[in-house]
């Protein structure tokens, strides 16, 4: 798999921690190999939006991918619900469905970006890099952060 | 089942499976049946409900699912892991995810339902109104079988027969 530039967390140049909400085991797997392409790190998983609010509660991570149809609470109902809680949540909607209505009904609820599958690894690269903003810093080799 | 309504399945089938394995597919057989559908190996089912009701049944060989979740994973998959099965199942949720927003921009409704694996033997018949379409694809990781089996729902219908009557 391609390597990227690793991102950190521009508060304590540590590695970005992720969420990884998708009922499928392999989208998630594959999701957390993006991940560590990108010089992050899965700090949960969950296969559905209940169990997606209490890992969030748990794991308080830096950034959400998170998946639309899934069995007992939808991803798009889940985003909402984490964000009535913690209005500075970064969640990024991740699904093979690309509806027009349900990237406005994401974002509306306060979701920051939308990539449809199958996800290419450089496109949700540079959605990362820019939901993080300036939250996160591009770690050059020397050490230093771009 | 008119052809506008197959295509977009086609279509993501086509482009979901180049992109999984990194080669060109091409379309084999394809035929309308009312058959019972018979499964062949490891086999993905997906619902969807709306303007159109149906589903799709993604059928693969074992060792063309382990290919599959291999080329996705980029790790060795061996034909009875599980996770060649759950290859199968986010293919299946890809490509309909992928026709059906292309339906949606088209304007018809749809939800989607989580997908399951489908382990009967056999499927339920085909009807008048339910007809389903048997395509394969040929990839550089064996043949890939894909069912299609969809109708318009009641309102849909009525819709569509007031229009042409107009």
């Amino acid at each position: 798999m391609e390597q990227f530039v690793p991102l950190r967390r521009k508060k304590d140049g540590q590695p970005v921690r992720y969420l990884v909400v998708d009922d499928s085991v392999f989208a998630r797997k594959n999701l957390g190999k993006m991940i560590e392409t990108f010089g992050g790190q899965v700090a949960g998983e969950a296969a559905d939006g209940c169990a997606a609010i209490t890992e969030y509660e748990r794991a308080l991570p830096d950034l959400v991918l998170m998946d639309i149809t899934m069995p007992l609470m939808e991803g798009i109902e889940a985003a909402e619900k984490i964000l009535q809680k913690h209005s500075d949540a970064r969640i990024v909607m991740v699904s093979s469905v690309g509806y027009q209505e349900n990237i406005v009904a994401a974002l509306q609820r306060g979701a920051r970006h939308f990539v449809q599958k199958p996800v290419k690894a450089d496109v949700l690269y540079e959605v990362v890099k820019y939901v993080m903003g300036d939250d996160a810093v591009v770690a050059l080799a020397d050490g230093a952060h771009a | 089942m008119k052809m506008e309504l197959i295509q977009p399945f086609i279509n993501a089938a086509d482009a979901v499976l180049a992109q999984s394995l990194r080669c060109r597919t091409a379309v084999g057989d394809v035929s309308m049946t009312e058959d019972t559908y018979k499964r062949c190996g490891i086999a993905a089912q997906i619902a969807f409900t709306g303007d159109i009701e149906g589903r799709i049944i993604f059928d693969l060989a074992p060792a063309t699912a382990a290919y599959l979740a291999t080329s996705l994973s980029g790790v060795e998959v061996g034909a009875g892991d599980e996770m060649a099965g759950e290859a199968v199942l986010e293919l299946a949720n890809q490509v309909i995810g992928n026709a059906v927003t292309t339906l949606n921009n088209q304007g018809f409704n749809f939800r989607v339902l989580p997908p399951l694996v489908y382990k009967a033997e056999q499927g339920l018949p085909s009807t008048q109104d339910t007809e389903a379409l048997l395509m394969s694809f040929e990839t550089c990781g064996g043949t890939v079988y894909m069912n299609i089996a969809m109708r318009y729902t009641s309102q849909a219908s009525e819709q569509a027969a007031s229009a042409v009557s107009a």
